[in-house]
């Protein structure tokens, strides 16, 4: 914050300092039309459609009678993906959670990754590339590969080379582990092709990190490195101490990126044609929503409410958390 | 999108359509098509918008008119040309991408073109009960060679013509004649001798039936053959209209049976691609395949495979309903409520309905079987006569279950039960308990 004029008076400690106003008439109007049209169009591209979701979800539409015709119809969409299709929701629900600590995980190897290929080492391009092609393809692409050439029971890659009788990643939904919860039948877990899933995510989303934090690197200081090699750290603690709190920023966003894409995966189950056992909210919200059917908006919108809400406590609560942190 | 995976990939259209999905795949590592079955929330913009060369052989009778279709591939959509030549009405045919047409149907008949390609069944009765299609009865009292069946198929829940069936493919049982003649397999006609030839592959080292579930609709036809022959046609009908409770005693009936069959299966269905059974039974690994006739498509024609290629009907169950029922999905198309040229859209319907069109459509395809009967059938070759044959002498034709029934409880509920129940067949009480629930939150007709 720009200092105030010369005054004598020290302002009180957490008390406003006064914010100069040379802005002209002309620089205002500039800062309005700079900040009035993105939130323009802010609101109107994405809390609008939001709000309308919410609407949506109290009320029955066949997505074809006129609008006005929609009807009301209170709680129900919603009494019934919590107690008719809550095998879908709570699997949906449960998947995701697997996801938001699998790809945390993956964000650490990928920060990893970034460490190590920051270090000049011999032939780093060649390898940032092999890590970074998948974020490139397309997800048509990514869908061939995983489905027909690698997880492909009959003729794909990883069958070829497994021990024993083919397995099919695809499409087998029994439990590698589960938990009875009283209300729910049958268990919730974690099924085995979602695992298999799990490692394509893993393939495309630490490429992804890598590059970010590849960038994140390349702002540290060299000095502070060198500053903490002379005072005798070694490599763990000048990571620790110097290079990843330096990261900070970085962290931030990776840290909202990563939860982000847990919650709202969608492209390479979408791709895998959603098998039985790897529904995530994602994939719950559009076959609801998209597709010939779609003649239960109401119901599919109270899938994306379910999403909506968890995104954005997510956000509210690290935003805030964040915030809060930096201000001490 | 969806979605459609393939997809969606995932998709229930005509056989032809999955053909050329394949080709376009196979040509683009699936680019558009793929994209648009996992759901591509704008599909209507991301079509592509080809426009015919008018075909104006028409002397200034019925105006111009516009068609909405979903003949992507390069194939159908010349064979679609040229039927609507044959028609003689001045058309502008506007193609979209197959599943994205599909997919947003529901919004694109709010504004369509006059005529729109659809299918028959539940899928055009339940747009027609929302009163979004016109009606075209007077189209059907010019129509002939239409038999009774197709005209029901035709017909929504008014009485009224909606759809002019243009052409079909059944589901049947396929087989590679080579195998059967060379391993003295003779053709099973009962639920006993099929079980019998299974039992007698298996011991030949023989997959008997393969299975595949992509997509969770490949196993809907399975659902259905052996509902029409345990319950028959008329329950089949009742209970895919939501009258019947999928907790009865004749549903579990239905899963009773498939579960003797089920050792006979290909191992793990559920992630297998139909795409990937169609090439264990082309290399003899596997002897059955109860899937559409678009199978033939997955072999070039004329050569070995699609040669040695034949079907026979799924074997009787329950002697009172033989093998009177068959499954064979009707392509076709139908009106907008409010066509800008009706006169022109009812001309041109008139003609997509009568043989001329389908011959020409034909010529260029020669796939799928014309549903008009005073088409010629002297170009057929041996499938598309069996096919003509079984159609023909079938006293039902059910659609397929994704048609007969609410699509999205066919997708959402029924196609996931089955996935389960081949991945347990023991919990099929709990499956089927889950599935009668959920029937309850959806409207039928």
């Amino acid at each position: 914050m720009e200092a105030t004029a010369a005054s004598s008076v020290k302002p009180r400690r957490g008390a406003r300092r006064r914010r100069s106003s040379t802005l002209t008439g002309r620089d205002r109007m500039w800062l309005w039309l700079m900040v009035g049209i993105p939130a323009f169009l802010h609101i109107a591209l994405v809390w609008l459609p939001a709000s309308l979701t919410v609407v949506l979800s109290f009320a029955e539409w066949d997505n074809l009678a006129p609008v006005s015709e929609i009807s009301a119809t209170g709680f129900r969409n919603y009494w019934i993906i919590f107690t008719i299709f809550e095998t879908d929701l709570f699997g949906a629900l449960f998947n995701n959670l697997v996801l938001v600590v699998w790809l945390t995980v993956c964000s650490a190897i990928g920060m990893l990754f970034a460490y190590l290929l920051d270090k000049n080492i011999r032939g780093t391009a060649i390898y940032q590339s092999i890590y970074y092609f998948p974020v490139v393809l397309s997800l048509a692409v990514v869908g061939f590969i995983w489905k027909s050439t690698m997880f492909s029971r009959d003729r794909g890659l990883l069958n070829a080379v497994w021990p024993g009788e083919p397995v099919d990643f695809v499409g087998d939904s029994t439990k590698l582990f589960s938990f009875d919860l009283p209300f729910l039948d049958p268990a919730l877990g974690l099924s085995k092709n979602f695992a298999a899933l799990l490692v394509a995510m893993a393939w495309r989303h630490i490429g992804y990190i890598m590059v970010m934090y590849l960038a994140g690197l390349k702002a540290v200081d060299a000095s502070l490195r060198e500053a903490a090699q002379i005072d005798g750290c070694n490599e763990w603690q000048s990571f620790r101490q110097v290079v990843f709190p330096s990261l900070r920023p970085i962290n931030v966003i990776v840290v909202v990126i990563t939860v982000i894409e847990a919650l709202r995966a969608y492209d390479i189950i979408a791709a895998l044609n959603e098998p039985r056992g790897t529904d995530v909210m994602g994939t719950l919200v559009t076959k609801s929503l998209l597709g010939e059917g779609s003649g239960r908006v109401g119901f599919g919108s109270a899938y994306g409410v379910v999403m909506l809400l968890l995104c954005l406590g997510f956000i509210i609560w690290y935003v805030a958390n964040h915030y809060r942190e930096s201000e001490l | 999108m969806t979605k459609p995976t393939e997809s969606s990939p995932k998709r229930r259209g005509a056989g032809l359509n999955r053909r050329d999905f394949m080709i376009g795949g196979g040509a683009a590592l699936g680019g558009a098509a793929l994209l648009a079955a996992c759901g591509d929330d704008d599909g209507g913009t991301t079509a592509t918008t080809t426009t015919a060369a008018p075909t104006t052989t028409a002397d200034t009778g019925p105006g111009s008119t516009t068609l909405g279709s979903n003949f992507s591939g390069e194939v159908p959509k010349a064979a679609l040309a040229a039927a609507v030549a044959a028609t003689g009405v001045e058309t502008t045919i506007n193609t979209i991408d197959h599943n994205t047409y599909q997919d947003n149907f529901n919004t694109y008949i709010q504004q369509p073109d006059d005529v729109v390609s659809w299918f028959a069944g539940y899928r055009m009765r339940a747009f027609a009960g929302k009163g979004v299609l016109g009606d075209i009865s007077d189209v059907w009292s010019g129509l002939s060679g239409m038999s009774d069946g197709f005209r029901s198929a035709s017909t929504a829940l008014d009485g009224k013509q909606y759809f002019v069936p243009f052409y079909f493919y059944p589901w049947a049982v396929h087989y590679r004649k080579s195998l059967f003649a060379d391993m003295g397999y003779s053709i099973p006609t009962t639920w006993g001798e099929f079980k019998a030839l299974c039992d007698t592959m298996e011991g030949d080292g023989v997959i008997p039936l393969c299975a595949a579930n992509d997509g969770r609709w490949p196993q809907m036809g399975m659902f259905d053959m052996i509902n029409l022959r345990v319950n028959g046609y008329d329950y089949h009908v009742s209970l895919m209209g939501g009258n019947e409770s999928w907790e009865s005693a004749e549903v579990k009936n239905v899963f009773s049976t498939w579960e003797e069959i089920l050792p006979y299966y290909q191992p793990d269905a559920n992630g297998r691609a139909w795409e990937d059974s169609a090439v264990a039974l082309g290399d003899k690994s596997a002897g059955m395949f109860l899937i559409g006739t678009f199978l033939a498509d997955q072999y070039p024609a004329g050569e070995e495979i699609f040669e040695d290629l034949d079907f026979f009907l799924f074997p009787e169950i329950n002697a009172e309903h033989g093998q009177d029922a068959i499954e064979a999905p009707i392509d076709g198309f139908m009106m907008a409520a409010s066509p800008e040229n009706e006169t022109g859209a009812k001309a041109l319907l008139g003609g997509l309905g009568s043989a001329p069109a389908i011959d020409a459509f034909l010529d260029v395809n020669p796939s799928v079987v014309a549903a008009n009967s005073n088409a010629n059938t002297s170009g057929y070759n041996s499938l598309q006569q069996s096919s003509a044959t079984a159609v023909g002498s079938a006293k039902q034709i059910a659609q397929f279950l994704d048609r007969d029934t609410d699509p999205d409880f066919a997708a959402q509920v029924v196609g996931t039960g089955i996935a389960d129940f081949l991945t347990s067949p023991g919990s099929i009480d709990t499956i089927l308990a889950d599935i009668e629930a959920k029937k309850q939150t959806f409207t039928f007709e």
